[in-house]
């Protein structure tokens, strides 16, 4: 049986749900053993976290220099963990650190590379869907360990209880993985919401609002919900950049994604039409978004919104 | 930066927006501390690799005012994987004696963002990635960024020689004006292939890529779904859509 290794992040005070994701899509194809770099002395408490979905080990690492310098310090670590102990593959989330996380222990162990898989399957080959959600495509790792970042949202995880066997190891991090330092750490104003890329639903706002966002985030709020913005909304001003969906901006692939305003523009639909269900909510009936909808209302969000939001509240209570 | 270099890299075949914007973070820098060109301090070379139209890509950076450039193109690199590529770019950058390298950044779900990591890691430099502002001191020789991803902002620092990769909209990239177009005529332009390099073609281009594509197929189109015009039920009606399909 081959060894898969994934890269458990710790996310906040928790260890990120994306890690049950890539332990449920490793397991497709061997033994999953979860790699945990914690901070010096927190090795155990985050690793207790790791007591779901078919994690068999977990190595804790435990250093404050993962957080002090980024990227290259954990990529060093992994390295080592790697080259000891050879697993087949390594998987990894695909968010801005995985992705660079991955690509230098790929740099570092000369492994092949494969970012944003949607899926793996049992002899490795990873399925990505690319130029907007038009192609499907497999590739597989020809050379070393395959390395393979994927998406959340891809797939639902496998939560049922487990006990992996943890042990402990210790890695010297070199002085060129030292290189550049973090002085401090504004983590992302999100208002309590999840964080897009890894939201279960998103509700986002496009033209359409003129501005006033505040239907969309009470509906979003109501489902437990991110906020996204199409490209007009952002560059209006009307909501942050860091939300705006789309090909210059995030893609999400979320479960729900309810569209209210937004036309569809293709740089929009490139960064959301993977979406398992889309809602879409326009008074244009022409609107080119319509082509995506799972279930499209024709109809003002001012009085569509209001009225969903109650609807789900009142199911709730 | 004294007798150094400020440079920046291209690392598609067109000079997209987001390469835009790391040349003009680069002629920024520069411009802060003395300029760039004939006389001044500074100098910004472009480096980018691709095919042959990779000169027009080049030329334009030149016409916004970077120094000179080096480009490389050779039919051995065609297919190259991001392993492949970040070799070739660090290896030409290596030849240099640059103290900064800047690239564009595509969204943070672009297969490319992970390229400039991978070349700070072949050239043991300092790596500023997904920097939304960029803060440089020519006299500590030395850099701060504010980091923007999912994780919030982080502010990071480094000593030279550090790559570094901006997100979009960290500038306004400038127009050529005309006297630079004509003056990008006259700059240096090194071409280069990959045997000036020193590295073997099996490792690069299709041939040393580390992935194989085994097929690529059309998705199919989304299936219609339901359209209902709001006669003033349609939000309970959404609710009801939702139930059923188990979404809340």
């Amino acid at each position: 049986m081959s060894e898969i290794f994934v890269l458990a992040e710790i996310a906040g005070e928790k260890v990120a749900k994306t890690t049950f994701e890539l332990a449920t899509l490793g397991a497709h194809a061997g033994s999953v053993t979860a790699i945990l770099l914690a901070p010096a002395g927190r090795g155990a408490e985050f690793a207790a976290h790791l007591n779901a979905g078919p994690i068999e080990r977990v190595i804790v690492v435990e250093s404050d220099e993962f957080a002090r310098y980024g990227v290259p310090a954990s990529a060093y670590a992994i390295s080592q963990l790697l080259t000891s102990q050879k697993p087949s593959a390594l998987l990894i989330a695909s968010s801005a650190f995985g992705k660079e996380v991955a690509g230098c222990v790929a740099v570092l162990t000369d492994s092949g590379i494969i970012t944003d898989a949607v899926d793996v399957a049992a002899d490795l080959t990873a399925t990505q869907i690319i130029f907007g959600g038009s192609m499907t495509v497999h590739s597989r790792v020809s050379s070393g360990i395959s390395i393979i970042t994927i998406r959340p949202n891809a797939i639902t995880p496998d939560l049922k209880a487990s006990t992996p066997e943890i042990t402990n190891e210790s890695i010297e991090i070199p002085p060129t993985a030292k290189l550049a330092e973090v002085l401090s750490l504004e983590p992302p104003i999100t208002g309590g919401r999840p964080e897009l890329t890894e939201a279960q639903i998103v509700v986002s706002g496009g033209r359409g609002t003129s501005g006033d966002f505040s239907p969309v985030e009470a509906f979003a709020d109501v489902l437990g919900a991110a906020v996204g913005a199409s490209r007009a909304a952002t560059d209006a001003g009307w909501y942050p950049h860091s939300h705006q969906v789309g090909q210059t901006g995030k893609t999400v692939s979320p479960q729900l994604y309810v569209a209210c305003g937004i036309s569809g523009a293709i740089q929009h639909r490139a960064g959301m039409q993977t979406s398992k269900t889309i809602v879409v909510i326009n008074k244009d009936p022409e609107a080119p978004i319509f082509e995506l909808a799972d279930f499209g209302v024709v109809g003002d969000l001012f009085a569509v919104l209001p009225q969903a939001t109650e609807g789900v509240r009142a199911r709730k209570s | 930066m004294e007798g150094g270099r400020l440079d920046r890299l291209s690392v598609d075949s067109v000079l997209n927006d987001l390469d835009e914007y790391a040349v003009e973070e680069a002629l920024r820098i520069a411009e802060a501390h003395g300029g760039n060109g004939a006389g001044a301090p500074h100098s910004v070379t472009v480096i980018s690799m691709g095919p042959e139209r990779t000169v027009d890509v080049a030329r334009k950076a030149l016409s916004m005012g970077a120094d000179s450039a080096i480009i490389i193109t050779d039919d051995a690199l065609a297919g190259s994987d991001a392993l492949g590529t970040s070799k070739v770019l660090a290896a030409l950058i290596a030849k240099g004696d640059f103290d900064l390298v800047i690239c564009g950044t595509e969204s943070t779900d672009a297969r490319m963002s992970v390229i400039p990591a991978m070349i700070a890691m072949r050239l043991g430099w300092a790596q500023l990635t997904f920097a939304g502002s960029v803060t440089v001191d020519p006299v500590a020789k030395s850099a701060v960024i504010a980091r923007m991803t999912e994780s919030g902002v982080e502010k990071m620092s480094a000593s030279f020689p550090a790559v570094i990769s901006v997100v979009e909209k960290i500038n306004e990239p400038r127009y050529p004006s005309f006297k630079g177009i004509m003056a990008a005529k006259k700059k240096l332009m090194e071409v280069q292939t990959l045997a000036s390099t020193g590295i073997d073609a099996n490792l690069v281009g299709t041939a040393g890529s580390k992935s194989t594509v085994i097929d690529a197929v059309p998705r199919p189109p989304r299936a219609a779904g339901i359209k209902v015009v709001d006669e003033g039920n349609a939000g309970t009606e959404l609710v009801n859509f939702l139930v059923e399909k188990k979404l809340i």
